[in-house]
């Protein structure tokens, strides 16, 4: 056990670990410090200095996020002095803030917009230093804006993308007044390594980075009496909108978010998990192929280990920097896209709609899906397969402005076809659950036999951990799966890139051998996602995560191969797994791309 | 291989592909081309397996890491508070008449560029410039254009 | 030179730059004698820090040695950029030897095996004449058995890397940002590793010390302020230069040997200092009690002198144009602070904003003071107050 300290905070003594901050003991006592530059997720940066605090017998105020805690330390957290300097200091970041806070899209949600608030900045009696400033707003990517004038430097986006992701799309760059975040050269962030996996609008205080946002197109198409507007709901989205509406953190909202969605205009309400499921299906046959050519045919080209391919954060980041990597990615589209192509080919013909009058849109818990949609190659419908991304918190968005009073809604069922998913798809939105549904199903179709886990839940592979692993022995194989008797398969699931930076290097060293890996780009999966809710922790992720698979013990179906409308799927229009079909339209390849 | 690419590979073999050696690699470069630019900074950045945006934002932190064209001849006169006080406007309009372009901005054959920079230690000297990694002091309204009448018969 | 009856002539000490070729025998003769008798010797001498923050050199040393850490180091900050400072490039080109004795005794006693040098970008071309220097001095060490080797570390243009922690950072390939304290670089400095960083003057004057015996030195000076200090003279004075002087007089001495007749103030300390106005020349002594040679940054010796002639305006501005521009941006107070303190005093220059206006920057530099991340955006407001509070006319329009 780590050694005990004590001091008093505000007269009241605490006694706290050692390797404990000023910060975390006044949270002991319930004394709330405020915070910008600080985040549980991240390494302290100790820069914006709005924590600071009074240490007796220091003549300076000490930043409380920075400083550990020591035998016999006085501090004060609200004297004149601090309250002096705190007001002060967040008088001074206004000055270099763009104030259009009704403009804002973090209006109401802003860390720095509550503090103002809290510490009454009224009056502005300094310099507005935004004149002078040559701020820029990036626009160009589809999924992320950057507006320098709303940034506060505080670097929790440039701790998070290297941290975090290790992707350092962005970095601190130039000193003193013309300090900014900028990323290689000041270039659009849709030209740079960007992943646009959103988590650093995530760990934004400010409105500087936010999501590009499709709310008022999604508006208009729903007005258009010409289109058929449909919209699938990815699974995480259920888990989040309620905590984004001002229910508890991990309220599953699956049936109101239904109602809400039909309320708001739109023709059909589908569901996401759908092709989750479909995805088990193309990639678990997908992963059996592999396993044979590399175990029967002895195919020396076969990758192994095959990684999933959903999270298009992951996707984009092999791209950029592990591309040699690229033949291990399932050649699957994410579940986002393959409900797109079959939305304006199966779904269009089943319902008599001409598909160039279907506006395809999805809620997901992510920005990256936003570029995903916009990849060139997303149009094996013949048209664009996804049309509008829209986050979870853009969803919240329009309900708002619908006037929904959306605790008050009762349940609904999503419509058909393409409506019904599996628990096996609704885990997806948490780590380690495309690897578990994975399971449910291939271990089932190889031995004949429920995977051996109590209630189908494996637990080896759920959790916040960075990396987990498990090993499946296959006994007891039915025949034409007779290669695999006595095979252990090898799993790792991973979550955060960074985690999945440490496990690909792990890999290619040659320390680890797997047949197949999960990564997700953003920590807890897509629960933890760029388009989900703030702020976020691990606690938070948790209990998004417990929500899930809630939601899946309490499903019908928990297997993808046992949905119906994955089975009719198959018998009417794909055939089989990966057919000629399914590879036309489930299927795609990916693309090296520069390292900046 | 193009000489960037040489440039940068011979660097990094002499000092190593930790981050620590990142200053002394990116002088290496200013030494031969007078800027890092953005193709140089993204092959160090693979060479040393640092992410590009971070070289460039630690580049952009350093006064004499330029991230921007130079000439072969980088002036830089001292625009702190001595040198100021000696009369470093007159040198840089004695420059700027003389090159015929202004302080940030380079001479058309790129032989020379004028910039200002912050205390070079010379005070007692005042004013004072770098030209290139080389100091002068005491300048003068003619003394400095005979510096760069040297520098202009240089090849 | 004035002439007053009451002038008394400052004593010029030739310590630092007495040329001595003995520097073998002077490490033999340390590296004899037990670590623990070298700390004291360096404690009793009562050498602080000259680079400017005067944080006591003995002391520094004794907390790099207790750590049980096997890889250690010990670096000199020649990263000499405080406005008016130019002592340390000048005590490198002159007295190389007695500089990398310093950090010799140093690494024997807290058990570092290699040293760096961080020269200032500016002073490259040092670099030939140090290199020769480093080789024969390596032979030395050698020749006396010590495991120990100094590099030159190269900056690059950042005031901000003579702040020792920032100046770590740089050396780790970064930006040169101040670390957050504690820990100190004592405890935790280079690439995580205990690291003495000493002011290149420091190591010189242990070398004095080494020789000469700690009350040798100890007896220069006064109350807390003991030794010898290289000053660097500039601005509106005949003689301007290098000059060793006995730390304790007052800046009325000073002005008596270094000014013209006609001098309105002086700036100790560089543009992070303190300006005292000729009506407390007097009252002002030079050391590390009262108002000090600089404060917690490497200033440590700069003399400027102002005549009637000079605009304390313009000095003003000149400074924060400087800091607003060398500041490293990543604090709250330091980057915006400068910004406000520049656009404010033009803004009332112009008469954009009343005159009260500068008693809310001085409150602002109160704020700065007390609340920024490094030495740096905290001894802004040292001039700043200083001028605004002495000239305040000259401010307003």
């Amino acid at each position: 056990m780590a050694n005990m300290v004590n001091l008093t905070i505000n007269g009241i003594a605490v006694s706290v670990e050692e390797d404990k901050t000023i910060l975390e003991a006044a949270k002991h006592l319930h004394i709330k410090i405020p915070t910008l530059c600080y985040h549980k997720d991240l390494c302290v940066a100790g820069n914006c200095r709005v924590c600071v605090v009074e240490q007796v017998g220091n003549h300076k105020l000490v930043a409380s996020c920075a400083t550990p805690v020591a035998e016999g330390m006085e501090i004060n957290t609200n004297t004149l002095k601090v309250r002096n300097c705190r007001k002060h200091i967040i008088e001074l970041l206004l000055t270099e803030h763009r104030e259009e806070c009704t403009k804002c899209y973090r209006n109401g949600h802003c860390e720095l917009q509550a503090l103002a608030a809290e510490y009454q900045i009224t009056n502005q009696d300094f310099i507005d230093l935004v004149p002078d400033k040559n701020y820029t707003i990036d626009m160009l990517s589809p999924a992320i804006v950057k507006d320098d004038s709303k940034c506060i430097r505080c670097q929790r986006c440039v701790r998070t993308c290297a941290e975090i992701q290790s992707v350092g799309a962005i970095a601190v760059a130039h000193k003193g007044s013309e300090m900014k975040i900028s990323t290689f050269f000041d270039r659009s962030l849709d030209e740079v390594v960007c992943t646009n996996c959103g988590q650093c609008i995530v760990h934004c205080p400010t409105g500087a980075l936010t999501e590009k946002s499709y709310v008022e197109n999604v508006w208009d198409a729903i007005a258009d009496p010409d289109t058929h507007v449909i919209v699938q709901t990815a699974p995480a989205v259920r888990i989040g909108l309620g905590e984004e509406l001002g229910l508890g953190i991990g309220t599953r909202v699956t049936g109101k978010m239904v109602s809400a969605l039909k309320r708001l205009g739109f023709d059909s309400v589908l569901d996401t998990d759908f092709t989750a499921d479909l995805t088990i299906m193309e990639e678990g046959t997908e992963l059996l192929t592999r396993l044979k050519r590399a175990l029967v045919d002895d195919d020396p080209e076969v990758a192994l280990p095959m990684a999933t391919s959903c999270s298009p954060g992951w996707v984009k980041y092999i791209e950029h920097k592990y591309p040699e990597y690229l033949p291990n990615l399932s050649s699957c589209k994410s579940p986002q896209q393959m409900f797109g192509a079959l939305a304006k080919t199966y779904y269009a013909k089943n319902i008599e709609v001409d598909p160039e009058n279907i506006v395809s849109v999805s809620i997901m818990p992510c920005t990256a899906k936003k570029f995903e949609a916009n990849r060139p190659e997303m149009k094996d419908s013949g048209y664009k397969d996804v049309d509008f991304v829209l986050t979870t918190r853009e969803l919240a968005v329009m309900i708002r402005q619908a006037g929904i009073e959306f605790e008050k809604l009762n349940d609904e069922s999503f419509d058909s076809i393409m409506g019904i998913g599996s628990g096996a798809g609704v885990i997806f939105g948490a780590s380690g659950g495309v690897m578990e549904a994975a399971l449910r199903t291939a271990y089932e179709i190889v031995t004949g036999r429920e995977v051996p886990f109590d209630n189908l839940e494996i637990t080896p592979v759920r959790g916040l951990e960075g990396v987990k692993e498990a090993t499946v022995k296959i006994e007891g194989t039915i025949e034409a799966w007779s290669f695999l008797e006595g095979v252990e398969l090898k799993c790792a699931i991973t979550n955060g890139l960074e985690n999945a930076h440490q496990l690909l290097d792990a890999i290619r060293k040659g320390d680890k051998f797997y047949h197949f890996i999960e990564v997700m780009a953003c920590p807890g999966g897509c629960l933890g996602g760029g388009g989900q809710p703030f702020p976020v922790d691990n606690e938070i992720r948790l209990k998004r995560m417990n929500a899930l698979y809630e939601e899946d013990r309490n499903l019908p179906i928990r297997k993808a191969h046992e949905n119906p409308e994955i089975i009719q799927v198959y018998k009417e229009f794909l055939e089989e797994p990966l057919s000629h079909k399914s590879h036309k339209l489930l299927h795609t390849s990916y693309v090296k791309r520069e390292q900046y | 291989m193009d000489f960037q690419e040489k440039l940068v590979q011979n660097l990094v073999s002499k000092y190593g592909r930790d981050r620590e050696n990142l200053l002394p690699i990116l002088q290496g470069v200013i030494d031969q081309e007078r800027y890092l630019s953005e193709e140089v900074i993204l092959k160090i950045a693979k060479e040393m397996s640092i992410p590009a945006a971070h070289v460039y934002g630690t580049a952009s932190f350093y006064s004499f890491l330029d991230i921007e064209p130079r000439g072969k001849y980088v002036i830089r006169v001292c625009k702190t508070i001595t040198c100021a006080m000696k009369g470093k406007n007159q040198i840089i309009l004695a420059i700027e008449d003389f090159l015929k372009i202004k302080v940030g901005e380079t001479t058309i054959d790129k032989k020379f560029t004028i910039l200002q920079t912050n205390c070079l230690g010379w005070c007692h000297k005042a004013p004072a410039m770098l030209i290139n990694d080389e100091v002068y002091t005491e300048l003068t309204t003619e003394s400095v254009v005979d510096i760069l009448r040297e520098y202009k018969a240089k090849e | 030179m004035t002439t007053t009856a009451a002038k008394k002539q400052l004593h010029r000490i030739d310590l630092i730059f007495k040329h001595e070729d003995d520097c073998k025998e002077i490490l033999r003769n340390a590296f004899s004698r037990s670590d623990q008798e070298i700390v004291n010797e360096m404690v009793n001498s009562g050498l602080k820090g000259r680079g400017g923050a005067g944080f006591p050199t003995g002391l520094k040393w004794k907390l790099a040695a207790e750590s049980d850490e096997k890889e250690k180091y010990v670096i000199c900050n020649a990263d000499e950029g405080e406005p008016g400072t130019f002592k340390d490039r000048e005590i490198l080109s002159r007295v190389p030897h007695k500089v990398l004795s310093g950090m010799a005794v140093c690494a024997k006693i807290i058990g570092a095996q290699k040293g760096y040098i961080y020269l200032r970008g500016e002073y490259k071309f040092l670099v030939p004449d140090l290199n020769k220097e480093l080789g024969k001095f390596h032979d030395i060490l050698d020749d006396l058995g010590l495991d120990f080797r100094v590099e030159i570390f190269l900056g690059s243009g950042a005031y901000i890397c003579g702040e020792e922690s920032a100046l770590i950072e740089s050396m780790e390939g970064k930006r040169g940002e101040p670390r957050n304290k504690p820990p100190f670089p004592s405890v935790r400095g280079f690439k995580g590793k205990p690291t003495v960083v000493n002011n290149v003057e420091t190591l010189a004057h242990s070398y004095t010390i080494l020789k000469f015996g700690a009350k040798k030195f100890r007896d220069l000076g006064v109350k807390d302020s003991r030794g010898s200090k290289v000053f660097s003279v500039s601005g509106d004075t005949p003689i301007p230069g290098i000059y060793e002087l006995e730390l304790g007089m007052t800046v009325q001495d000073f002005v008596d040997d270094f000014s013209d007749g006609d001098c309105k103030a002086v700036q100790v300390g560089g543009a992070s200092g303190f300006l005292v106005p000729r009506k407390r020349f007097g009252k002002t002594t030079i050391g590390y009690e009262g108002k000090l040679t600089g404060i917690s940054l490497p200033t440590g010796g700069s003399m400027m002198i102002f005549n009637s002639s000079r605009s304390m305006y313009n000095v003003l501005n000149n400074y924060l144009e400087f800091f607003e521009e060398e500041s490293c941006g990543q604090c709250t107070p330091c980057r915006v602070g400068c910004q406000q303190l520049l656009k404010g005093i033009r803004a009332v220059k112009r008469g954009e904003k009343p005159a009260s206006y500068l008693d809310q920057l001085l409150k602002l530099t109160e704020t700065m003071k007390l609340t920024a991340k490094c030495g740096l955006g905290q001894s802004v407001a040292n001039s700043f107050s200083s001028i605004v509070e002495n000239f305040r006319e000259e401010m307003i329009y």
